[in-house]
Parts: structure tokens; sequence; C-alpha cells
């Protein structure tokens, strides 16, 4: 057994021999210190970004949802495109933090807590779209089964209403599992503040939480139960995502592929967005040997097997249309690939399948300009991948005589850079305010943390 | 100005004075997670209690040394997940199977597969909630800002970078020369003893009671009941919320801009019949033309409750609930005779049927709002009214 030493070596997870006091210094600085100008320069933009937004929903709100391209035969557009693409982007929050912290990849520790924060953020920006799609979002209360004077419920057979409590269940359990993984990092800061108010505030959050054994004991039972619960729930998100196509009649909606389809999708367009917020944050918070070039090699090593699947997704959308015989879905894939909206469809097809393939190489794997023009490209081609699927059937389909174009307005884009600004106006808070690393977790796994006498 | 204002009053009330209470607890500091197994081991071995071990993160094979029973919090988990299950279950089959039953595309009321996906975030939900707040008020005992060891150089140490123990000055074993002997001994970097607080004015020291942070706290309620105040019986009245209740129609009392003669209902056509009310023949002839008729009801229950129904909706206003003219508009109507006469007792039926159809005196005509079947109900109940008002003393008589 002449193995390479380098191969059978595990890397380790944080990069040289740091000291739990200086994790915490480096992770709590951004919560002491003020905010550099880099920080203002980044909200000021994301701020803008959302003021657009809102302004374009005011007058939407007064107008009325006239103001969107949608029109017949284009019910769904933007609004449910923009659904779709930000709980997709959530998906790798919980793949993250869930379902790697139950195969026991450890690298994920550095950048669990960001990401599930943006699952939460791009939950919360995913949910305004189904309610502002439906016109009058302030009757949006109907959409619970409640007991009411029409003695009304609501079909329990529709995947719009699996659809509410799909996404509501996964925001609060998203909720819920961040909170509980951010309480022992609170009772450190709780600790280290001088300020008073923060010590206040730090205190309420934290509980009073001690690091008791006896508390961890049940803490580390109930944080491994919730990723267990979390991980059959984020595939069960994006599947019953899928089933609001999958179950209606429309050619290149109705198929089985659907949910498999979208849970992949969604991982890769999460990986996407979370490596792009990641390579800015470990810059512009100089934690570079906390989320190390290694976690970007794994990361990146996800986002080429995603997007592999993705593309086989593509490729077996198409031979089913052509083995099932059936003329109008083959027809309705030669015009995705060929018709008016073919050059959304190569978009797609070039940013989620052919560049995220450059990832096979070792050397662009580790070099962060390159991977972060990539993870753009992927970022890009999800946001066509669901514009390709809405738009394209919904122009054409059975009947030709009501085949339409469709076109978006300025309002639409100015909701869809809204949302955006909303994002990243909520995650430059939270990188400002609370711990962006989880602690607790890093110290874990740093060298020399665990008793030696005792194996894992 | 404000600024010293408050900073006085935080001064006041968050005063940290050097703890004088009664010893709590006895604690160590140790600096490798090896020590403090050794150290957890060792204490938990020599029969120690109520004693902890406190942790930046969950240190491996501590529950080992510390002699501690595996976590029993997964029940928890599973039972709240199952109920999560059953009320969905339980929950949409009620609503959809039995309570508002609706055909959805020729499937049953109540369908199974399509209830699957709900069922299963219900479980979710159900589970992961219970899980929280259990582990954290009920295992953890949280929020516990209270314990002793709140702000002390020990927990800010051990919520950082070093590994804590302490032993507790109630343990049945305590002796505190002796423990911190042993402490020592195990290679302890630093032993301290942690006192009580004493809570008097001026010397507690809640963190929670920070000027600024009640500030922003009463504050925010403030805003958030304004604001939820004003959304609901402000901003939901105003354009555009308000658009649907604006609509072509016309409202009662309002006059109509369409039709020249302001009235928006159109008459109907001459000679136009509305059902249940075919002309009276006697209509507007004096009592003495009137054919007599038989009541067309019979006499039943039915109809007497339907009699006493219309009776007390139309005619007891001025007549009384007995009939005998015992007005209850208090002067403000003529008031009527009493219909316990010896004149209307006599009559007949179609006599008080044409008097209430074609009014008499000062009482008008009930034609319109009085049905004709109404009408001779209320009549068989005025003569249960006028039989039951003039009881004869031979019914006391038993037969």
């Amino acid at each position: 057994m002449s193995l390479d030493a380098t191969y059978t070596r595990e890397i380790p997870l944080v990069e040289g021999r740091t000291s739990f006091k200086e994790i915490d210094d480096v992770i709590a600085k951004p919560t002491e210190t003020k905010p550099s100008i880099k920080w203002f320069i980044a909200i000021g933009i994301s701020s803008t970004a959302l003021l657009i937004g809102a302004v374009c929903l005011g007058l939407t709100f007064w107008y009325g949802v006239g103001l969107w391209g949608n029109n017949q035969p284009v019910g769904w557009a933007f609004d449910i495109i923009n659904f779709v693409f930000w709980i997709g982007i959530g998906h790798a929050g919980t793949l993250i933090s869930a379902i790697l912290f139950l195969f026991r990849q450890k690298w994920r520790t550095g950048i669990a807590r960001f990401a599930e924060g943006m699952t939460i953020f791009a939950v919360m920006t995913a949910g305004i779209f189904p309610a502002i799609h439906t016109g009058r979002p302030w009757l949006d209360g109907y959409l619970v089964p409640y007991p009411n004077q029409h003695g009304l419920w609501v079909n329990f057979t529709s995947p719009l209403l699996w659809d509410v409590f799909a996404v509501s269940t996964y925001f609060t359990v998203s909720f819920v599992f961040w909170y509980i993984g951010l309480i022992p990092d609170f009772a450190t800061l709780r600790d280290r503040t001088t300020s008073g108010i923060k010590k206040a505030i730090y205190t309420a959050l934290s509980l009073g939480w001690r690091g008791s054994n006896r508390h961890w004991q049940h803490y580390e039972r109930v944080y491994l139960i919730l990723a267990g619960l979390s991980t059959p729930l984020v595939l069960s998100v994006h599947t019953i995502v899928s089933f609001d196509f999958a179950v209606s009649v429309i050619p290149g909606w109705h198929t089985t592929i659907f949910p498999p389809y979208f849970v992949a999708g969604a991982i890769f367009s999460g990986f996407g967005m979370v490596s792009t917020v990641l390579i800015i944050v470990r810059k512009v918070f100089d934690m570079e040997h906390i989320i190390t070039i290694n976690t970007l090699d794994k990361m990146n090593k996800i986002l080429l097997a995603t997007g592999t699947m993705v593309g086989y997704a593509y490729a077996m959308e198409f031979f089913i249309a052509w083995y099932s015989g059936n003329p109008i879905e083959q027809f309705t894939f030669i015009n995705r690939a060929f018709g008016p909206y073919s050059w959304a469809y190569w978009i797609m097809f070039s940013c989620n399948v052919f560049f995220p393939q450059l990832f096979w190489f070792k050397k662009i794997r580790r070099n962060i300009p390159i991977t972060f023009v990539l993870v753009l490209l992927v970022n890009v081609g999800m946001w066509f991948e669901r514009y390709v699927i809405i738009v394209t059937s919904l122009t054409r389909d059975y009947l030709p005589s009501s085949w339409g174009m469709y076109f978006p307005t300025m309002y639409d884009f100015g909701i869809l850079l809204g949302s955006f600004g909303l994002f990243f106006t909520l995650v430059l808070l939270f990188a400002k305010t609370m711990p962006v690393v989880a602690m607790s977790e890093v110290k874990a796994v740093t060298e020399g943390a665990q008793p030696k006498h005792k194996h894992e | 100005m404000i600024g010293k204002i408050l900073k006085k009053f935080d001064d006041r009330f968050l005063k940290s004075e050097p703890r004088t209470g009664d010893l709590y607890a006895v604690a160590a500091l140790f600096d490798t997670p090896d020590e403090i197994i050794h150290a957890a081991e060792k204490v938990s071995g020599s029969g120690y209690k109520r004693f902890d071990v406190l942790t930046p993160y969950p240190v491996h094979g501590m529950d080992g040394a510390m002699n501690l029973k595996p976590s029993n919090i997964g029940w928890v988990g599973l039972i709240a997940g199952m109920s999560g299950t059953s009320l969905a279950f339980l929950m949409i089959w009620w609503m959809v199977g039995v309570n508002y039953p609706n055909i959805f595309g020729g499937k049953p009321f109540f369908n199974l597969p399509a209830s699957i996906p709900i069922m299963f975030e219900l479980t979710v939900l159900l589970s992961a909630l219970t899980l929280a707040g259990s582990l954290i008020a009920i295992y953890m005992k949280l929020p516990s800002n209270a314990n002793p060891l709140m702000d002390t150089e020990f927990i800010k140490r051990v919520t950082s970078d070093k590994f804590g123990i302490y032993i507790e000055a109630k343990d049945p074993k305590f002796n505190k020369d002796e423990v911190e002997a042993m402490f020592k001994q195990l290679g302890s970097s630093s032993v301290s003893f942690i006192h009580e607080a004493v809570y008097e004015v001026g010397d507690t020291k809640n963190p929670l009671l920070n000027t600024k942070f009640l500030g922003a706290l009463i504050g925010s309620s403030v805003i958030t009941v304004v604001i939820t105040y004003l959304v609901l019986n402000v901003l939901l009245f105003l354009p555009p919320f308000n658009w649907m209740h604006y609509q072509a129609k016309v409202l009662p009392q309002s006059e109509s801009k369409f039709f020249k003669d302001g009235w928006s209902m159109r008459r109907p056509v001459e000679g136009t019949v509305a059902r249940g009310f075919i002309p009276y023949e006697f209509a507007g002839m004096p009592d003495s033309m009137v054919v007599p008729t038989p009541n067309p009801l019979p006499v039943n229950q039915k109809v007497l409750d339907l009699g006493k129904k219309r009776y007390d909706t139309y005619c007891s206003p001025c007549h009384g609930f007995y009939g005998k003219g015992d007005s209850r508009l208090r002067g403000q109507f003529p008031v009527p005779p009493t219909l316990h006469s010896e004149k209307v007792m006599n009559w007949k039926d179609a006599n008080i049927y044409h008097v209430i159809t074609n009014g008499q005196n000062t009482m008008p005509s009930y034609a319109s709002s009085i049905s004709r079947d109404d009408r001779w109900a209320i009549i068989h109940y005025l003569r249960v009214l006028q039989r039951s008002q003039n009881a004869p003393d031979s019914d006391l008589e038993i037969k």
C-alpha cells in the first residue's frame, strides 16, 4: 500500500492552529465594530433596489396587476418565476445545514449558519410573490383554513394549497432550526460585549444559555432530530412547488420527472447563490481561514453534480417527449429549443449545463474569480430555467388560436430588482448583527478540540 | 441631556457590586478537553450529584464521563409528529368530507392521496415546534438569567475558550476546602467561588433592565399596536383597498340617476299579480258586502304556530299579545278596541279576514305585508286567544 499521504489525510477544516479566542474575535468582529464604508455602500445599493421594488409594488396595488405583463395566455409569469427561483435558493441552506449534518460532512460548519440565514431570507422573499400574485394580497387570509362566516373551507385537493402549508412550514422549521443553532453563539456574544443595549439584546436572545453539558446533551439530540425532520421537509417543499405545474395538464408541465428535477435544480441554484454571497462575505469580513478554499472547492463539486443532474433532466424531458409519441408534447420541447423563446432556452442550457462542467478541473474549482463568474452564471441560468418552463409552455399550448407572446413590463423588472434588494438587505443586516459563522460548531471541529483518548 | 438622565438611571439600577450572598458553587476552569473529561470522571466518580460541566461546544464522551442517562427527548418529537399526522388527517377529513363536501374533478369528497402532502407538512411542523419548545422550556429550563453563574468571569470564559466544571454548595457531599483542593489537584488553571447575588434595590444587575433596551421594546410594541390599529381600521377603508366597496348598483334610499322618474326598480306591467298575492275580491267594499267563506286552513299545531308568529309580528304592536288592545306603542298610535268584544267574537272568519286585508278606521290594509295563508293562520290563532282569554268556569269542572 503506497498511497500518497495527501489522499488519505483529512484536510483541516479550519486553517492554521486557530485558538478558540481568535475564532470568537474574527466571527464577532462585525457585530462589535462600526461597519466599514464598503458595508454602507453595499447596503445603500441593496436598499435602493428594495425601494424601487417597493414603489413598483405600491403602484401595482394602486392600479392592479394589469401593470404587469401577465395576460392571456400567460397568466403566470415573473411573479411565479421569482417565487420558484427564490424558494429554490432557500433549499441550499437546508441542504448544507441539515443533510450535510446527517452525512457528517464537517466542512459544512463554516458555511452552515450563513446558508441557513439565506434560507430564511430567500423564503421570506419568495413568500411575497404568491401573495402579490393573488392581486389583492390583503385578502390572502382566505388561503388559511379558518372557521369563517361564509361556512367555506379551502380546497385541500389543490397543489396551490399544499404550497401554502409547505412554504409556511418550511419557513417556520428553518427559523426554529436557525434559532436553536444561534443560542450558544448569542451566549458567547452576551459574555463578550461591553455595550449595555447589546448585552440586553443578547441576554434576551440567549435565554441564559450557559453551555452546560446537561443542556448540550438534549440540545445535540434535538439538533439531530431537527436535521432529520428538515431533510424530508426540504425535499417535500420543492416537490410540492413542482406539483403546482405537474398536477396541471399544460404540455411540458404534466410530467412525472418534475419533483426530482425541481429539487436538483433548487439545490443547484441555492449553492450558486450561497457561493456568490460567501465569496464576497469571506473577503469583506476577513474570514478566509474559516470559510476556506477547501470548502469552496467542495461546494463547487456539489454544483458540478447537481448541474449535471439538471442537464440530465433537460435531456430526459426531450427523450420522454419523443418516446411518449405525444405530438403536442414533442412540439412543446422543439418549440422550447427552437421557437421564439429559444434565446432563453440556450441561456439556461449553457449557464446550467455547459459552464459548470468547467468544475471538473481542480484549478478552476480553486480559482476564486472564475468560480465567482461561474456561480453568477448559475444564478442567471436557474432564473431562466423557470422562465423557460413557465413562459414557453403557456404561450403555446394545445390551441394555436390562443397562442400569444409574453412581454414583461418595467414593473415586472422593478419587482424582480426589489426582491434582490430585499434579500441582500436582509443578508447585510444579518452579517452585521449576528454571528455569521456558527462559533460553537467551528470550535468543535478545530484541531485538538475533542479529547484524544476518546476515539470518534 | 437625555443621555445623561438615562445614564443616571442605569447607574442607579444596574450597579455592579461584588456579590455578598451565600456561596453557590465552587467552579474551576480547565484548558483542554482531555483535562475536563478527566475532571468530570473524577467528580462524578467521587459521588457528587449537583455538579455541571460547561463547555463552549459539546465535548465528545462527556455524557459518559458525567454518568448521564441518554436523552429521551426523541420520544417527544415522535409523539408530537404522530399527533401532527393524525390531526391533519382529521382536520381535512372533517372539513372536506363532512362539513363542506364539494366535488373537485370527480374525486371523492375526502381523498387520501391529496391529503398526504399536508399531513406530512403538519407532522414536521408540530414535531419541530414541540421539540424546540420542550427543549428550551422543559429539558433546559430556560430562560434562566437569574442563575448565579451569570456574569461571572467563570461563565465568560466557558462560553468562549475554556472548559469549566462546578460543584454546587447544596450538594450533600460538598465541602468548600475539599472541592477546592480536588480541583487544584486535577490541574485547574483557576478556581473561583461563586456567590449568590443579593437582591436589593440599587444592587440588582439585570442586563435586561437596560433603559435603551426597555425603551426600544416599549417603543416597538406601541408602534406595532398603532400600526395594527391604523391598518385594520383606517388603511383598509382607503383606496385602493376599498375599491370593492364601490360597485355599479343602486343602494337603498338613494335615487337612480339612470331612470327619469328616479326609481331604480321598474314598476311591473299593469295587471301583474305577484305570487301568493291574488287580489282580494271585496277590496274597498263595506263589511256587509262580504260573502263569508270558511277558513281554508286546517286547525293544527303547525298552522297555529305560524299564526302566533305572524300575529306577534304584525298585530301585537297595537292589539297586544293577548288581543286586549293593550298597545305596546305607549300611546304613540291610537289604541284599538279589544278583540274579545262580543262583536269580534261573533264575527265570521271571513269578516276578520276582510278587516286585515282591507283595513278599518285607522288600521291600514295588511294585504301587502301578510300573505293570504298567513292571514288565515292569524285568524285561527286569534280564535285560540279568544277561547283562552275568556275561559268559562265550566272548564274547571271534572268531566
